[in-house]
């Protein structure tokens, strides 16, 4: 399944990126802690926090992760959105919180 | 090859530079991604600590056949109790570096785990150096 894919059917928003849509996802990573994200999420995988500074996207490229998705509404940074279409790694969102996108992401991603 | 990289500390925006300058140069050598995924994985957590943690520092990469050797030497208030700080989940981050999710704990520990060789040299009030070592087969 692409990002494109996934923001489709779950209803996301794109911030940032559009052309990092065509990332394929392996996965997903619930988080908003940046060293559990850097230590243990696995390449190809969805991110999902609250977190919306710029540090994510050095975390998603260093660890080439598809794309993030920030929960609750939160919106990126300007900064942020910058380094995403730089790295070419898109940043969605969504109104629902963690627990409820990340259901609604494992079901589709099974 | 030697590279250096220059860290300011308190500036969480350019964190994380030196480790994608190191990543990209070490896929153009083709070094296997399971070894430049640890590489960057203990170099991200070493640059974040010296901002988060110190006031400056010096990143120094040494890129040989057959591995790689990181000094990140910093001018900060040292560690007084290394074992301590070793321990996953201590931190003395402060409440708005923990809000960006940083100051978890998890930051040394993750680079024990990824590297062949790590050692500490810290001076209360002067500063910390770390000496990484990843080897590439
Ligand atoms: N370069 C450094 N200079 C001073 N203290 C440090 C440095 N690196 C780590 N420390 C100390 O060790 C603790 C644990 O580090 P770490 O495991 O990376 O967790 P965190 O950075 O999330 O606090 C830090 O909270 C800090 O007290
Ligand atoms: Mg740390």
């Amino acid at each position: 399944m692409k990002v494109k894919d996934v923001a489709e059917k779950l209803g996301l928003k794109v911030f940032s990126a559009p052309q990092g849509l065509e990332r394929e996802v392996s996965g997903g990573y619930t988080s908003d802690l940046l060293s559990d994200v850097m230590g243990h999420s696995q390449e190809g995988q969805i991110w999902i926090t609250l977190q919306t500074h710029k540090n994510i996207m050095a975390v998603a490229s260093l660890r080439d992760l598809a794309a993030i998705i920030l929960v609750k509404g939160f919106e990126p940074d300007a900064d942020t959105m910058e380094l995403s279409e730089q790295e070419g790694i898109p940043v969605l969102g969504t109104r629902m919180q963690a627990f409820e996108l990340s259901g609604s992401l494992y079901e589709i991603l099974k | 090859m030697k590279l250096e990289y220059k860290v300011e500390g308190g500036d969480f925006t350019a964190a994380g530079f030196a480790s994608s300058q190191i990543k990209k140069i070490l896929k153009q050598l083709n070094i296997d991604p399971s070894v430049i995924k640890r590489v960057v994985i203990a170099l991200y957590e070493a640059e974040v600590n010296i901002v988060a943690h110190a006031y400056r520092g010096v990143i120094k990469a040494h890129i040989e056949s057959g591995g790689i050797t990181l000094t990140l030497e910093d001018e900060g208030p040292g560690i007084p109790d290394v074992e301590m700080a070793m321990t996953p989940g201590f931190s003395t981050a402060t409440k708005a570096v923990r809000e960006m999710g940083f100051g978890a704990g998890m930051g040394l520990p993750n680079i024990s785990e990824n590297a062949d060789s790590f050692n500490i040299e810290t001076i209360v009030g002067k500063g910390t150096t770390l000496t990484i070592g990843i080897k590439f087969k």
